[in-house]
């Protein structure tokens, strides 16, 4: 894919808001995009996009699960005074990048509006100095109060405006990356699926609400029954602010997750996958969890071998998240190598080391 | 809409006017690098005036006719220049990460997380921060300083060290409002534009565009000394305050009473502010003109803030001045906000009031 058409299908992929519980924006344009990836194409009921592609194995076919979360995080709208709304949290933002916030308030209908940090004087004195609590911060929209009331209810989602921004030839700049970089990286997956075998049956998921219960993945999970299941997210990208021992550089390579949540075995073969495929990663330690969908997933049902992938992101849960193409590219490339490479015996070669022989 | 104003015999602002509003606030012109507005505005006056020239610190001054016969020379003024902040270290040439530092008044509160425009070519880049994840809760307790924070270009683009910049926030129109970065003073030199392409029957108009206002008022001083008016019109954007208060205690008085001008309540005039007594005839003249012509006014609080009459006043034997503000919120942050009724009181009131204006003004005891 050129890089061009690369930057195309993310700035598609970050355009709809799709906070987390308020996905459908998302689901439809993933769907549009899946739709002529897979064989069959469904939402389930907590909104997850299931698509699946049959494999050529004999029946009964293992199930591979690879599943990148759609939701995003914003604000909502929690009260109105004086023609000003008062904003709470949807997923983690931290309020200190929130004064002079470009945003969008879905109401009625959808409103241009900024976030803002009233004047010291407006505030109680423990507000006045440091950083101004989100309880003290509006939105204004700059209309007058009565049509505020008309078009805004409390419980609107209110998303950061969205910037679609090129920086240098392979990094791009958008609200939401996190986590719509790692659905581009499974949607240009199931492009190179095309016409490549996998015995397998593959299932790609575009999971609802990871930012706030990481519940999309855990009970698509449960629907599908997957024998394995791989997890794309977002790991933080060194940058300004980030310290050096708990990030990762940009356009260097991706991270294998490594822990309690990932199955080690699962974890060797996509460590050997990747240096067979000359595509640079870093082990990522997860000592407890790995802060994404596999937390959950690998508990499901009777448990399931789950490993995690991650693109570097610098500036989380901020709006100007930042990614490399690159890094996007060989997250697809090793999905699809692993996806086109299960043999159809794989399961029982994942052992552990103890396990009784039969 | 699509009224041809020069038809009209009364200013208003149209499509056409938000359109230039629009080009003037996206442009890059903070204090020291007034350039790129400065182009626009020459652009703009052309064909309604016959003298313009620049001085030494950037100031582009104009004559309306070149032949000043009238008893009565008036200037009016707005300012080129916007709050921002200049590359001033390199930190990692390949990452295009650089230190930075601020240029006027902005509190470093609004900077994390936005995106920038830096340089002539205008490259885009981000105030990133360090995620949430990896922070703590006293950490967030805490605000950002710009010692802590970087422009990150991402390695694109060709700006380097020296190079200006300001927040990359696009003007959008809200209802009968706007939204864009450096509504102070892009509304106040569009106002001085509409009002350059008018006739006023008993003076001499002269204009100034001036420079460094937000390091302090530095180019008026210069501007007003080398047109020497008998009066001075100082058009700005001033901080309108009026959000609620969110003070529980019985000590405050239960509203807002310092909001310092409001939006929707028309032009903004001043009566006294850090640096200036506005000139009472003056004040008198306006109030009398929006009175008769039904114009929305309001004073703008006294306090403190400055416009560029604290400097164009004291020039010569002194210079009769006084200011007329759009009220605007949120001056100085990525995104202000003002409403278009404001904006054309405030022009409508200022043409009206030197229709009427003549030397007759300078004899009344002040």
């Amino acid at each position: 894919m050129k890089t061009s058409d690369l930057s195309n299908l993310l700035r598609k992929l970050t355009t709809p808001p799709g906070l987390s519980g308020y996905e459908d924006t998302i689901a439809r344009e993933v769907e549009s995009l899946w739709k002529p990836l897979v064989d069959e194409l469904s939402r389930n009921r907590l909104g997850s996009v299931l698509g699946f592609r049959q494999g050529s194995g004999e029946p009964p076919r293992p199930r591979l699960m690879m599943v990148a979360h759609q939701d995003a995080i914003g604000l909502m709208v929690s009260g109105i005074k004086e023609g000003f709304l008062r904003l709470t949290e949807i997923g983690g933002v931290d309020h200190r990048i929130l004064p002079g916030q470009l945003v969008q308030i879905h109401g009625k209908r959808t409103l241009p509006a900024v976030v803002v940090q009233p004047p010291p004087f407006l505030l109680p004195p423990e507000a006045q100095e440091g950083s101004v609590p989100l309880n003290y911060l509006w939105a204004d929209t700059g209309l007058e109060e009565k049509e505020v009331r008309r078009w805004v209810q409390i419980g609107a989602p209110v998303s950061f405006a969205r910037n679609f921004l090129e920086l240098g030839s392979d990094l791009v700049c958008s609200p939401s990356l996190d986590n719509r970089a790692s659905l581009c990286a499974l949607t240009l997956c199931l492009q190179e699926l095309q016409g490549r075998k996998h015995a397998w049956d593959v299932w790609a998921v575009s999971s609802t609400q990871e930012e706030e219960t990481l519940g999309g993945a855990a009970t698509s999970a449960f629907q599908i029954r997957p024998d394995l299941a791989v997890v794309i997210d977002v790991t933080h990208g060194s940058g300004p602010g980030s310290p050096s021992h708990k990030s990762y550089p940009l356009g260097r390579g991706i991270t294998l997750g490594w822990g309690a949540t990932v199955h080690p075995k699962l974890y060797e073969t996509f460590k050997e996958l990747a240096e067979k495929m000359e595509i640079p990663y870093r082990m990522e330690a997860m000592p407890r969890y790995s802060g994404t969908d596999a937390d959950r997933l690998q508990t499901v049902a009777e448990g399931i071998p789950t490993m995690v992938i991650s693109i570097p992101l610098r500036y989380m849960h901020t709006p100007v998240e930042i990614v490399s193409k690159k890094d996007v590219q060989r997250t697809a490339r090793l999905l699809a190598e692993f996806a086109t490479t299960l043999e159809i015996d794989f399961m029982d070669k994942i052992q552990w080391d103890e396990t009784p022989k039969a | 809409m699509g009224r041809n104003t020069e038809s009209l015999n009364h200013p208003t602002i149209n499509p056409e006017q938000i359109r230039l509003l629009e080009k003037l606030c996206n442009a890059i012109a903070v204090s020291g690098n007034e350039g790129e507005v400065r182009r626009l505005v020459i652009d703009q006056i052309k064909p309604y005036v016959q003298e313009m020239r620049i001085d030494a610190m950037g100031n582009l001054l104009v004559r309306q006719k070149k032949e000043d016969q009238k008893p009565l020379t008036v200037m009016i003024a707005a300012h080129l220049d916007e709050v921002g902040f200049m590359l001033t270290s390199e930190e990692d040439r390949e990452e295009g990460i650089f230190r930075f530092e601020l240029v006027g008044g902005i509190d470093p509160r609004w900077l994390a997380g936005k995106p920038v425009q830096v340089g002539k070519e205008h490259s885009k880049g981000v105030i990133g921060c360090k995620a949430i994840h990896l922070t703590t809760a006293e950490e967030r307790r805490s605000s950002f300083t710009v010692e802590g924070l970087r422009v990150d270009l991402g390695g694109g683009g060709k700006a380097k060290v020296g190079d200006w910049g300001t927040f990359a926030t696009s003007f959008q129109r809200l209802g009968g409002s706007v939204r864009a970065k450096a509504l102070d003073n892009r509304i106040g030199v569009a106002t001085v534009i509409e009002l350059l392409k008018y006739d006023y029957p008993n003076l001499n108009l002269v204009a100034a565009f001036t420079v460094q206002e937000e390091v302090g008022l530095r180019g008026a001083k210069v501007a007003a000394y080398a047109l020497n008016p008998d009066v001075a019109i100082v058009v700005d954007c001033t901080p309108a305050y009026d959000l609620p208060l969110q003070v529980e205690d019985s000590f405050y008085p239960p509203e807002n009473e310092q909001y310092n001008t409001r939006l929707g309540f028309g032009a903004a005039i001043y009566l006294s502010d850090r640096a200036t007594i506005s000139d009472p005839r003056l004040v008198t003249h306006f109030v009398r003109t929006a009175e008769e012509k039904g114009i929305p006014y309001q004073f703008r609080q006294a306090g403190s803030g400055a416009t560029d009459a604290g400097a164009i006043h004291l020039q010569h034997v002194g210079i009769p001045s006084l200011s007329i503000s759009v009220p605007g919120r949120y001056l100085h942050t990525p995104a202000s906000i003002a409403r278009i009724s404001d904006w054309e009181s405030t022009l409508q009131l200022i043409y009206h009031a030197l229709q009427t204006l003549s030397a007759d003004i300078l004899k009344s005891e002040r």
